[in-house]
């Protein structure tokens, strides 16, 4: 008790010693004794940043699907509603099938003669592959009455150039390669996806890579800067956000398009959510369960905008380009963009970022400690 | 898909606003409803650690693990309370209340010089030695008149912390 009312007294001389320097000194000063604990108990910041994660965070708005507003909750917009349900399941969709399969049917007739009997003649081989992919490609889109706008120049064939567009599905590039026959560098997935990406991708020059390998990148490094240098290659396309996204953000792009040293060439694509959210939640929806959801939508809406190709600037860093194309193209089509690495989707965030802000932490109560002995 | 606010009728809202004495207005509980249930991302009606550590801007929280151990397995009722602490609306003692919590890990209402020191270390990491934590420590708990060995009460820190220096707000987006 003793000490209490000693600790006070004085406690009152440094109230009346820090009215005068309030102004030079910071606002809490009051308890001038109790700051140093003040200051290392009070991890209100911190936990801040923890419960406003928890509230929302900028990441997983990245993979929401917003759920459009119902507009069928009246008592004659139900009934229509019924009603265009009804045709699009029952008339619609039956007849979207049945063009994809006689399209298929088509092409598999006609693609793997030419890929056997053509074998030694390359040159006229790979243009009548390319225009059956093309081709294939326009089918598909047609079997979810695809609307697609397509601005700016058309690709065309140089060499030293690649691709690079945001990614929201697979259907991406299906709607880039029905105007132009890309090779593009994706994921290896499984079932008859995988089965059509190692009979027919393969004749276009795609790239595999996978993502749980960790020395893959600089594997996938060398094969796209093998790719870019043939003058023979089809031009590659590259979505360096290196997963689907919600088309309403865009996450960071990976620096390895953007370091081969050619020209990069952006494509920004946005879909129009009126029919159908063309968001492919891999985690949710399985690709056959996605294309079904757009086959028995009215049609899929989309905007594809082909931007001025861009090199990189002398003393800009790869990272500085991606970030610089990532703008144009977020620009162009309207959507937000975060400050996220697209794989934390499926991997903690590395521990460094943690450690950074325990660095930080650990500077300011170093300078708080120097400051209470100064005074 | 039954992640709307329909899932919420006007008494279960009623029943939350009591619980969380009033803190939460109702369209805030069916915000934080909406979060809870993406969170969640099997509808289990619980949230595990996985779920949470899944987003990334929580996940690289020095106090991350240590929140966790209250925050594991919670109900929306003990979500809406835990997150009550960083309402605009709640008042001092009541988050002074929740940083105690955080400190006095083994809940006998005392908070040691170890307790601190545990805290310090999971926000300083490997950027502090042992021996510069506990001088650290031990200076503040000196200078403010307390000594090493003294455990401190909630009435301890209602009186040290700084009612005008608490920074513990989170805006609920409502639409």
């Amino acid at each position: 008790m003793p000490s209490l009312f000693t600790h006070s007294a004085s406690e009152m001389d440094l109230y009346e010693y820090n009215a005068e320097d309030s102004m030079v000194k910071s606002p809490v000063d009051s308890q001038n004794k109790k700051l140093l604990l003040c200051n290392l108990l009070d991890i209100s910041p911190v936990l801040n940043e923890a419960a406003s994660a928890i509230v929302d965070d900028s990441f997983t708005r990245c993979f929401k699907s917003n759920i459009s507003e119902p507009w069928n909750w009246n008592i004659y917009l139900f009934p229509l509603w019924c009603l265009g349900v009804v045709f699009r399941h029952t008339i619609l969709f039956p007849i979207r099938l049945l063009l994809l399969a006689i399209g298929w049917v088509i092409f598999l007739a006609c693609f793997y003669p030419i890929h056997m009997l053509l074998k030694g003649h390359d040159n006229i081989r790979q243009k009548l592959e390319r225009g059956l992919v093309e081709f294939i490609c326009s089918v598909f889109v047609a079997s979810w009455t695809g609307v697609v706008k397509y601005h700016g120049p058309r690709p065309s064939r140089r060499p030293k150039q690649v691709f690079v567009a945001n990614h929201t599905s697979m259907i991406d590039f299906v709607i880039l390669e029905q105007m132009t026959a890309f090779a593009v560098i994706m994921q290896k997935h499984p079932g008859w996806v995988g089965l059509l990406q190692t009979t027919v991708l393969e004749s276009l020059g795609c790239i595999w890579f996978n993502r749980t390998e960790s020395k893959d990148r600089l594997i996938v490094a060398e094969k796209l800067k093998r790719h870019v240098e043939d003058p023979e290659s089809n031009p590659l396309l590259i979505f360096p956000e290196g997963t689907c996204v919600n088309n309403e953000y865009t996450v960071m792009f990976k620096k390895g398009a953007f370091e081969l040293g050619c020209a990069v060439c952006p494509v920004a694509i946005k879909y129009n959510k009126i029919f159908v959210d063309a968001f492919w939640n891999s985690k949710k929806q399985s690709f056959t369960t996605h294309l079904i959801q757009l086959m028995t939508s009215w049609a899929v809406v989309c905007d594809v905008w082909y931007l001025e190709p861009q090199t990189i600037r002398p003393g800009e860093t790869a990272i500085e380009f991606a970030e610089r194309v990532r703008d144009m193209i977020a620009k162009r089509a309207g959507i937000k963009k975060v400050p996220w690495d697209g794989y934390l989707k499926y991997y903690r965030p590395s521990p460094k970022m943690t450690e950074k802000k325990q660095q930080k932490y650990s500077e300011t109560i170093v300078q708080q400690l120097q400051d209470t002995r100064l005074t | 898909m039954g992640n709307s606010s329909s899932m919420l009728t006007q008494y279960d809202l009623e029943e939350l606003q009591t619980h969380c004495q009033g803190i939460f207005s109702q369209r805030e509980i069916v915000a934080l409803y909406e979060r809870f249930c993406a969170l969640d991302r099997t509808g289990k009606g619980f949230i595990l650690s996985d779920e949470f550590m899944a987003v990334p801007e929580f996940a690289l929280n020095p106090l991350a693990e240590r929140l966790l151990r209250t925050l594991e397995g919670v109900n929306f009722k003990e979500f809406i309370t835990l997150l009550s602490a960083f309402s605009a609306r709640a008042s001092y003692e009541h988050k002074v209340e929740f940083i105690f919590r955080v400190y006095d890990s083994d809940r006998n209402g005392k908070v040691t010089m170890y307790d601190i020191l545990e805290v310090l270390r999971d926000l300083s990491g490997s950027f502090l030695t042992d021996d510069q934590r506990k001088q650290v420590v031990i200076q503040a708990l000196e200078e403010a008149g307390f000594s090493e060995d003294s455990a401190l009460t909630y009435q301890d820190f209602l009186e040290v912390l700084n009612k005008a220096g608490l920074k513990m707000e989170v805006e609920v987006p409502v639409d």
